[in-house]
C-alpha cells in the first residue's frame, strides 16, 4: 500500500529540499524574517530541513515602524526555535529625518529595507538570502526562480535569467552578488493558511479578526492597512480567501503610491 | 466577449470547488503568434480565474493608449513584454476548472528562448501544443514536440486556433491534423485530443461552438480535465539521492530526497558510487509521523545501522536494481548556451546531487529538431538550441540510469562558469550486476593514503589502459612502446602481460570459455590494485567478449582508477599474415580449438576511449595517437578551466 501524499506534502518535500540545496551551495547564508505568515512558515520549513535546527542566522530590518505584537513575537520565537537573530535598522537614514511622518512609501521603503539590507548583506558578506516569496503575490513575482541571482547594485534582470530545471539551480554567485533562494515560490495564500493549520504553527495575533478587523498581510504600522473582516480563526480566513479576489497586498501602500511601484522596488532589490 | 454555446451548463465556478489537490501543471507551446497567449487570456477569462478587475483594467489601458483590447493582453504582466510584443520568459498562472486546479506554464514561441521553454517545461504534467489554423505545421510547432518529448512529457493536447481566420473549415482542420499527427509518430508521440477553437472568439473553449458543430469531441476545457493527474513513480527502483549529511545533534542523519521508488526501515540499501552495504535504522522527519516507509517524492532522512561512509551526490538503491556506475556514458545533448559546446573544454556535469567534471568525448550525431534530421559524422561543436546524440567522459565514476528506465537519474545538466549550458537525457547504458562484480561482504577499503596524495607524489595518477585486439594485431609491441615513452616521462608505468601472469596468479586456469573469464576477471582486479598504488597499468590480452572488458572497466572505477579502452585493430588477414607466434597456423590446421578471429567470435569494442589502426599505422604513431589522449587524463591536478 503507497501511502498517500496531499498538495502541502508535495509543497514541503519541494521546500526542503531547496532548503538543503541552498545550504550545501553557499557558505554565508541568512534568512530575512519579518515575522509575517510567510516568514515563519520559513522557519518552520527550516527546522524540517535541518531536523529541529535553524543552522543559519535570522535577520530582521527593524524599520523603527513595527508594530509592538510583532516584535513580541520576535522575542518569543527566537527563544522558541533558539534562533541566531540579527537586528539591523537603517539609524543613519532615521537620523537624516527619513520617515512615514515626511516622505512616500516608495522612499521609505526603499531606505529603510532596502538599504538596511545591502548593508546587512555587505556586512556579514552572505552570498545567499532565503526569501519567502511566492508567485501568486505579484504579477511580478510570477517570473521568478527558486534561485535568482541579484547582481551587485541588487538589481534582478528578469530578462536574463538562469535556467532552471530538474532539481539544478544557480547555486554560484560572483563576489559582491547574492542568490535569493525562495523555497515558497509555488506556495499560494491559501496553502500557506493550510499548512499553518495543519501544523499548528505559531504566528502573530495580528492576523485574525478583532473588532470587524484584520490584517491580511503585514508591514509597517502607518502603511499597512487592516481589511473589514470577521475571520477569527484560521477555518474563517481560509474560507474568507475561498471567496475573495481582491489582492493580498492590498492594504500595503508603498505597493500603490505609483504605477508599477512593485517593479521599480523589487529592481532595486527589494524583496 | 461572450461565447455563444451549445452546452450552457458548463459554466466555472468561483474559485473554492476544488481546493487541497495538487494542481497540475501544463505548459502551452507552439509557433510564435500562433495564439499561446490569447488562448491562455480567454482561457482565465472564461473560467473566471481572472483577479477581480484585471479586465477592466486591461480593456482601459488599452482604450487609453488607443488600441483594441486583445486577450493576450491579460497575460502580459510585466511591460517590457507589451513593449516587445513576444513573451520574454516562462510564466506560471493558476486557474481552476470544476474538475481541478491547474498552473498554466506559458513557454516562450520565440526561437532563441529554449532555456526558457526548458525551465518551464522540464516541471510540466502535460502539455498543449498550440497550432493556428491559417498557418498550419511550422517549424516550432515541429521542434517543440520533439524538445517536450526529449524533456519526458508523455500527455499532450493539439490545438488548432484561429479557426475563425479559416471560416471554421472542418477539411483545413482535419488535413493539420493528419500532417501533425504524422510527425508525432515519429517522436513516438500519442496526442490525447486534436481540438479547433478559436480562442479570441471564444468557439470551443468551455463550451462546444456552433459554427463548428462537425466537431464532436471535446472542448478545450474538456480536454484539459482529461489529462492524468501526476502520481509519485513509486513502482520505479529505489533511488535515493544524498543531499547532506548533518551531525547537528547526535544523530548522524543522511538527508535526501526518495527520487523514485520506495524506501523501508530495515532495507538493504547499497551507496553507489562506494558500493557499501547498510541496513536503514530510521527514517527520520521533524515533527511529522510519517512512519517507517518514505516514498518517491519525500525530502526525508535516513539513519544506518552500520556507519558506512557516505557524502553528497551518494546514491541509494536496493542491490537488485542497482542503478549504472560509469565514467562514460551516451546522451542527446541539448545545448541552451550561447557559446557553442566544444569537444575539448571541461565541464562540470550535475546529475541528481552528483557534480562531476567531464569532457564531451564526441558528438555521434546533431539532430535538426524542426525537420528531426540527423547529421552524422564528428562534429566537434553544438551550436544553440541544437540537440546532440554525444558521448560523456567524466573524470570520476557517475552513478546514473538510461533516461527510459528511471528518468529522475538518467537526466543531467552540463555547467560552464556556473551557469548551465545544456541538458541531456542518458541512453544505452549497461547495467551490471553488483553481486556478481563482488562480494557484499567485501568493501572497497580507501585506505588510509589518498589516491590524491599518491598522485600528487608521483606526479600522475592512477590509471589502466586496456588494450584490446585480434591476436597479431600489435597489442603487446605497442604495451611495450608506451611502457617505455611512460617510463621515460618519469612516470610508473607497468604492462601486464599474458603469459606472465598465465605464468604465476593464472596457472590454475586453462582456456575454456569459464577461465578464461576468470583470466580476465583477475587481470582487472590486479590492474585495479596497481592502479590504486599509482601506476599506470597497460594491459595487452585479446579479451574478446564485450561484456568482460565492461567488468574490466567496473572494477577499475570501483578503485577510484581511470580506465581506458584502447582497440589495436588490425584486419584479421593482416594479424594472419603476421601471425608472430604461428597460431592461426595452428589453428586453421585444427591444432588450436576457439581461436579468436578463427573458430571464436571477436567483439570489436563499440566506443573505446582510443582507437588505432597497426595496418595503416606504425608503431611509433599507434603510441603518439594514445598518448595525445592518455597524457591529459593522467595529470594529477583536475585541470580546471572554469
Amino acid at each position: 500500500m503507497t501511502p498517500f501524499r496531499s498538495h502541502l506534502d508535495h509543497l514541503e518535500n519541494q521546500s526542503v529540499f531547496i532548503f538543503r540545496e541552498a545550504y550545501h551551495a553557499f557558505k554565508n547564508i541568512a534568512m530575512p524574517w519579518s515575522m509575517g505568515k510567510d516568514s515563519n512558515v520559513l522557519i518552520w520549513l527550516a527546522s524540517k530541513a535541518f531536523f529541529g535546527k535553524v543552522p543559519f542566522p535570522v535577520l530582521h530590518i527593524d524599520t523603527t515602524y513595527e508594530f509592538p505584537e510583532m516584535l513580541e513575537f520576535r522575542e518569543w520565537a527566537t527563544a522558541h526555535y533558539k534562533l541566531n537573530l540579527v537586528v539591523k535598522i537603517n539609524e543613519e537614514a532615521r537620523a537624516r529625518g527619513i520617515g512615514y511622518e515626511t516622505h512616500d512609501p516608495v522612499t521609505v521603503t526603499h531606505e529603510l529595507k532596502t538599504v538596511a539590507l545591502q548593508r546587512a548583506i555587505a556586512e556579514f558578506q552572505w552570498d545567499a538570502l532565503i526569501t519567502g516569496i511566492r508567485r501568486d503575490e505579484d504579477p511580478t513575482r510570477a517570473k521568478e526562480r527558486y534561485f535568482s541571482p541579484r547582481n551587485a547594485q541588487f538589481e534582478w534582470d528578469y530578462k536574463d535569467q538562469p535556467p532552471e530545471f530538474w532539481g539544478q539551480f544557480a547555486t554560484t554567485s560572483q563576489k559582491g552578488e547574492h542568490v535569493r533562494v525562495q523555497p515558497l515560490l509555488d506556495w499560494t495564500e491559501v496553502d500557506i493558511w493550510r499548512y499553518i493549520q495543519r501544523e499548528d504553527i505559531p504566528i502573530p495575533k495580528m492576523y485574525f479578526a478583532r473588532n470587524g478587523k484584520r490584517y491580511r498581510s503585514l508591514g509597517c504600522s502607518p502603511i499597512t492597512k487592516p481589511i473589514l473582516s470577521n475571520a477569527a480563526t484560521i477555518d474563517d480566513i481560509i474560507a474568507e480567501l475561498e471567496t475573495t479576489r481582491t489582492s493580498e497586498r492590498a492594504g500595503r501602500a508603498q505597493d500603490h503610491h505609483e504605477r508599477n511601484a512593485m517593479q521599480k522596488l523589487r529592481a532595486k532589490g527589494f524583496l | 466577449m461572450s461565447a455563444g454555446g451549445r452546452n450552457t451548463e458548463l459554466v466555472a465556478e468561483p474559485p473554492g470547488s476544488a481546493v487541497g489537490n495538487q494542481r497540475l501543471k501544463i505548459v502551452f507551446v507552439g509557433h510564435v503568434d500562433h495564439g499561446k497567449s490569447t488562448l491562455i487570456g480567454r482561457l482565465l477569462h472564461d473560467t473566471n480565474s481572472l483577479p477581480e478587475g484585471k479586465l477592466a483594467q486591461v480593456e482601459q489601458a488599452c482604450a487609453a493608449e488607443g488600441m483594441e483590447f486583445e486577450f493576450a493582453f491579460l497575460l502580459d504582466a510585466l511591460l517590457e513584454e507589451q513593449e516587445q510584443n513576444i513573451t520574454i520568459d516562462t510564466t506560471q498562472i493558476p486557474f481552476r476548472t470544476q474538475r481541478r486546479d491547474y498552473v498554466i506554464i506559458d513557454a516562450p514561441g520565440h526561437k532563441e528562448f529554449l532555456k526558457n521553454m526548458i525551465t518551464g517545461a522540464a516541471s510540466a504534467d502535460a502539455a498543449v501544443l498550440v497550432i493556428a489554423a491559417n498557418e498550419g505545421v511550422l517549424e516550432q510547432t515541429r521542434r517543440h514536440a520533439y524538445l517536450l518529448s526529449l524533456f519526458g512529457i508523455q500527455q499532450f493536447c493539439v490545438v488548432v486556433n484561429k479557426m475563425d481566420l479559416v471560416d471554421f473549415s472542418q477539411d483545413r482542420f482535419r488535413t493539420i491534423e493528419a500532417e501533425y499527427r504524422k510527425f508525432l509518430k515519429t517522436l513516438g508521440l500519442k496526442p490525447r485530443l486534436f481540438v479547433p477553437v478559436s480562442a479570441r472568439l471564444g468557439e470551443n473553449i468551455l463550451n462546444l461552438s456552433e459554427k463548428m458543430a462537425w466537431h464532436s469531441g471535446a472542448t478545450f476545457v474538456q480536454s484539459l480535465d482529461q489529462f492524468e493527474p501526476p502520481a509519485p513513480p513509486t513502482r520505479l527502483p529505489l533511488r535515493f539521492c544524498v543531499q547532506d549529511v548533518y551531525k547537528f545533534d547526535a544523530r548522524r542523519i543522511i538527508a535526501g530526497r526518495v527520487e523514485t521508488g520506495t524506501l523501508e526501515v530495515g532495507d538493504e540499501v547499497v551507496f553507489s558510487p562506494a558500493n557499501k552495504t547498510s541496513i536503514v535504522n530510521s527514517i527520520e522527519r521533524w515533527k511529522a509521523d510519517g512512519g517507517d516507509l518514505a516514498i518517491a517524492g519525500d525530502s526525508i532522512g535516513i539513519t544506518l545501522r552500520e556507519q558506512i561512509f557516505v557524502e553528497r551526490g551518494y546514491v541509494g538503491s536496493h542491490q537488485k536494481d542497482a542503478p549504472i556506475e560509469t565514467n562514460r556514458f551516451h546522451a542527446d545533448l541539448f545545448w541552451i548556451a550561447r557559446q557553442p559546446a566544444r569537444l575539448s573544454h571541461l565541464y562540470t556535469a550535475r546529475l541528481a546531487t552528483q557534480e562531476v567534471k567531464c569532457q564531451i568525448a564526441s558528438i555521434e550525431e546533431i539532430m535538426n529538431s524542426a525537420t528531426l534530421e540527423r547529421t552524422s559524422g564528428t562534429a566537434v561543436e553544438l551550436a544553440r538550441n541544437e540537440v546532440g546524440r554525444v558521448t560523456i567522459h567524466a573524470r570520476a565514476p557517475v552513478v546514473l540510469d538510461n533516461h527510459d528506465r528511471v528518468p529522475n537519474l538518467g537526466r543531467f545538466v552540463l555547467v560552464d562558469e556556473g551557469t548551465i549550458v545544456a541538458g541531456g537525457v542518458v541512453h544505452g547504458g549497461v547495467y551490471t550486476d553488483r553481486a556478481t562484480v563482488k562480494s557484499k561482504n567485501i568493501f572497497w577499503s580507501e585506505g588510509k593514503i589518498s589516491a590524491r596524495a599518491r598522485a600528487t607524489q608521483h606526479g600522475h595518477r592512477g590509471a589502466v589502459v586496456w588494450l584490446t585486439g585480434l591476436s597479431g594485431a600489435g597489442k603487446s609491441t605497442i604495451a611495450q612502446a608506451l611502457e617505455r615513452e611512460l617510463f621515460q616521462r618519469a612516470m610508473h608505468p607497468y604492462v601486464l602481460d599474458g603469459d606472465n601472469i598465465r605464468h604465476g596468479l593464472n596457472s590454475n586456469l586453462g582456456f575454456a570459455p569459464q577461465d578464461r573469464i576468470e583470466n580476465i576477471r583477475r587481470v582487472s582486479e590486479v590492474a585495479k590494485l596497481m592502479a590504486d598504488a599509482g601506476n599506470v597499468v597497460i594491459t595487452a590480452f585479446i579479451s574478446p567478449y564485450r561484456l568482460d572488458r565492461q567488468r574490466a572497466r567496473t572494477i577499475a572505477l570501483q578503485g577510484n582508477a581511470e580506465f581506458i579502452e584502447v582497440f589495436v585493430a588490425a584486419p584479421l588477414q593482416v594479424c594472419e599474415e603476421r601471425d608472430p607466434k604461428n597460431l592461426y597456423k595452428k589453428a586453421r590446421a585444427g591444432q588450436i580449438r576457439e581461436f579468436t578471429g578463427i573458430d571464436a567470435p571477436y567483439e570489436a569494442p563499440a566506443d573505446p576511449e582510443i582507437v588505432v589502426h597497426t595496418d595503416r599505422q606504425s608503431v611509433a604513431e599507434s603510441v603518439a595517437a594514445i598518448l595525445e589522449q592518455l597524457l591529459p587524463r593522467l595529470k594529477a591536478e583536475p585541470l580546471v578551466n572554469d
